[in-house]
């Protein structure tokens, strides 16, 4: 085929015209209705936050009190794996010289000797878990929780190296048989994929606070967002001295403990 | 014409060509039943239109992009709620939605995927975190 100079001309004018009429394609073959929709009554917030409030769980709560672990790993289908070496935790307890490691001089650890602390998923503002997940499977939401994508996961396990809490727990077998009661609406994991806490993502979504929260007795957990003064986080935090794990990491745990 | 050595060569075509369709006179008359998928399940009986989230030849050939989507959006936009084209609103699970009507996993899903010879819960691998429904037989 040949072609002159002014029957190229003409043909890339006609391809400019076209790519100057695409603002008004898009604006007229855009539909009435959107694909998808938030549910109206979730929870939004900007950085999602927790504080325990260590003193009501050891004066108000019962001695060996596990309801908001129980409740968590109920609803979350949670395997009880039986040994150490394998267990998955979402939502667990350690001792003071564990969770808050430098912390500690010999009389405060004597102190707070056989005490539990809670501990979780911090949710940090600056997660190295993300930043070495290399398919993103791991990410951080808009609404600050790190969240995990089961699909992406492949099991490299850089990220349980990368978390410096040790809140991520790998799935060494097949999780199902070792899940005391299925939860049907909540899914379960697979052999190979890394697990944590996820703020009860899903929860919130549907207006519902997290299930530890819910599920202590004593008011001892309080979740709420740390961008909004008026949270109940945020006055919990302004009215008493609060401490985070590994603060000098730069992590920027979102996770707060008032411990006295 | 004259074939050389037609004695060993007629009898070689012969076996080579009995060999070499082989599969097909094997499996005469055993194709595999083409798929059935059933929606005859308790709740889908009771709508008055029984209608999908998309029209059915569209969720034949695109229900798997479309969960694809349902997934990127809820676990990573952090919308769960789907609205079809008639304004309908539906919440995007796999687990809780879609089975919610059709039920009937081996019926339904397991036809197609088996026929096309997709090892069975192994690809795809929806069900190895994503409960599946209780079936009564």
């Amino acid at each position: 085929m040949e072609t002159n100079r002014r029957s190229f001309l003409k043909i890339g004018g006609l391809c400019t015209l076209g790519l100057a009429t695409l603002p008004i394609h898009e604006l007229l073959a855009k539909t009435d209705l959107p694909r998808v929709a938030s549910n109206p009554e979730a929870f939004h917030g900007k950085q999602w936050a927790m504080v325990v409030d260590m003193r009501k769980c050891w004066e108000k709560g019962k001695a060996g009190c596990k309801d908001c672990i129980d409740a968590c790993h109920k609803v979350h289908n949670v395997p009880e794996m039986g040994n150490v070496k394998e267990e998955i935790k979402w939502l667990w307890t350690d001792n003071y010289e564990n969770v808050f490691p430098g912390q500690g001089n010999p009389y405060n650890i004597e102190n707070l000797r056989g005490k539990p602390f809670l501990a979780l998923c911090n949710h940090c503002a600056n997660p190295p878990c993300v930043r070495v997940c290399p398919t993103q499977a791991t990410f951080k939401r808009a609404d600050g929780i790190t969240m995990m994508d089961m699909h992406r996961c492949i099991g490299c396990r850089f990220c349980m190296a990368a978390c410096p809490f040790g809140a991520r727990s790998f799935n060494f077998r097949e999780p199902r048989p070792y899940i005391p009661e299925l939860n049907m609406a909540y899914p379960t994991r697979e052999r190979g994929v890394v697990e944590k806490c996820e703020f009860c993502s899903e929860r919130l979504e549907v207006g519902l606070m997290p299930a530890c929260v819910e599920a202590c007795k004593v008011g001892g957990l309080a979740f709420g967002d740390l961008a909004d003064p008026k949270s109940n986080v945020r006055k919990l935090l302004a009215s008493n001295y609060t401490i985070r794990r590994k603060p000098e990491l730069g992590t920027e745990p979102n996770v707060y403990y008032i411990v006295s | 014409m004259r074939i050389y050595n037609a004695k060993t060569i007629i009898p070689g075509i012969i076996i080579f060509l009995g060999i070499a369709t082989f599969p097909l006179w094997y499996n005469m008359g055993k194709a595999a039943p083409a798929p059935d998928p059933k929606i005859d399940t308790p709740v889908i009986q009771q709508m008055a239109v029984k209608q999908c989230v998309l029209p059915k030849i569209e969720m034949r050939t695109g229900h798997m992009q479309l969960l694809n989507d349902w997934r990127t959006s809820v676990v990573r936009d952090g919308f769960r709620i789907y609205v079809a084209a008639d304004g309908k609103q539906y919440n995007m699970s796999l687990q809780n939605e879609c089975v919610r009507c059709h039920s009937n996993k081996s019926q339904f899903c397991d036809q197609c995927h088996v026929y096309a010879g997709l090892e069975l819960n192994v690809t795809p691998y929806c069900w190895t975190c994503h409960i599946a429904p209780k079936e009564t037989k």
